[in-house]
């Protein structure tokens, strides 16, 4: 019924987000409130805020993205579905670029299409939201992948949040500075082009060779 | 868990695996399976496709039955619809095709498990306990299951605690703990 293993992926994941809207709406939940409570701690000084914007609007999705990433393979791996896949004999290469896309598009895709309404409240000039979304629908994609990465080889532990936390922050720490530097710049009317073709490379790296070390995680996670 | 373990399965076989609890049937089936540890001396050969069906038999709660098999990640075939949909009949669950799975018992929730040995078209089957939470009419749909698998030319390798019921000759092997080795028959 479906032509390859990521395709079938893709749809279960979504499927079971879309069965359980909670998880999903719970990242985009995490950012909405981080953002609203910024001015209460911060001071409502436009100036203040918009100085800040950026590099606040980058963290909180990180953070979003980090929540979310534990559970990616927690199910799975409870009730046998990856070993199915294991022992099914596809390509365990297609079935993580599955996992990779689903959770993007269930964390950072959604993140990134509200960002600009987030940008906002905290005063992000206009000529800075555009680029915050593309931006984050980029950068976003890398952190998902790096995610994913971590979730596989912490799923077999029982508490392997804070162990995932420590092996992929220092990952994705790049990616951050990038992202909040590229929408700094727009914001100061500067030329990011350049830059948003080097995120967009990132990304694409991270989409090619993630899958890899994905699939040898979720060997090594169910002890082959 | 099990030494000096020299083992052939032909086609046209049926073998039960015995041993008491921690005597190593399910490592055993894993390993069988391609998942055994890395630890595991020796040398393992399967030479045919087959079909796992483990302890953990991938069935998502929040999936409806036939939704579990149509996505199924062990099968590279899913079937066609009117094909899985043959299947849960057969297994009993034709009235349950859009019943999301956590509201079914773990017994059907097993069936749905079992529907797949209708669909997988592999000639070695390796079932680890095929009749946990299975009733009186569940069991006899898998004894007739196996034993139109194992006419059919195919090989059943299977653990239970249960005896089942069958007009075939079964071979067994039995596994004895730590340091005692394996004998068959």
């Amino acid at each position: 019924m479906y032509r390859s293993v990521f395709g079938k992926v893709l749809v279960r994941q979504l499927l079971l987000a879309f069965r359980r809207p909670a998880a999903v709406l719970n990242p985009l939940f995490f950012y909405g409130v981080v953002v609203l409570l910024m001015p209460l701690g911060l001071g409502p000084q436009q100036s203040v805020l918009s100085q800040f914007a950026p590099g606040l609007l980058w963290i909180t999705a990180l953070l979003a993205g980090l929540l979310s990433a534990e559970t990616i393979f927690r199910g799975d791996y409870d009730d046998g579905a990856l070993e199915q896949l294991l022992v099914s004999g596809e390509s365990l290469y297609l079935a993580s670029l599955g996992y990779v896309v689903a959770h993007w598009c269930l964390t950072g895709l959604p993140l990134a299409l509200f960002s600009p309404a987030f940008g906002q409240l905290l005063s992000l000039p206009d000529e800075g939201l555009g680029t915050l979304a593309v931006s984050l629908a980029l950068g976003t994609l890398v952190l998902s992948a790096f995610g994913c990465v971590g979730a596989a080889l912490t799923m077999a532990l029982r508490r392997g949040g804070m162990l995932l936390s420590l092996l992929i922050l220092p990952l994705e720490v790049p990616v951050l500075i990038l992202g909040a530097g590229v929408v700094e710049r727009a914001v100061n009317g500067m030329p990011v082009d350049s830059l948003i073709s080097i995120l967009g490379g990132l990304s694409l790296l991270a989409l090619a060779l993630t899958p890899l070390a994905i699939g040898s995680s979720i060997k090594i996670s169910l002890e082959v | 868990m099990f030494s000096q373990l020299d083992w052939h399965v032909k086609s046209g076989e049926l073998w039960q695996i015995k041993g008491d609890n921690g005597a190593g049937k399910t490592s055993l089936m894993r390993a069988i399976a391609g998942l055994a540890p890395q630890s595991l001396e020796g040398r393992l050969s399967v030479l045919a496709d087959f079909l796992f069906l483990g302890h953990k038999a991938g069935i998502k709660s929040d999936f409806t039955a036939i939704e579990n098999l149509r996505l199924h990640l062990g099968d590279a075939q899913n079937g066609d619809e009117r094909q899985l949909n043959d299947a849960l009949a057969t297994v009993g669950l034709a009235d349950y095709r859009d019943e999301y799975a956590y509201r079914l018992s773990a017994g059907q929730q097993r069936r749905i498990a079992l529907a797949r040995l209708f669909l997988v078209d592999a000639p070695l089957w390796l079932l680890d306990e095929p009749l946990t939470a299975i009733d009186v009419d569940g069991v006899a749909i898998i004894e007739a299951c196996i034993d139109r698998q194992v006419r059919n030319g195919g090989s059943v390798i299977y653990t239970s605690h249960q005896p089942l019921k069958l007009q075939l000759s079964t071979s067994t092997l039995h596994l004895r703990g730590k340091g005692q080795s394996p004998y068959v028959s």
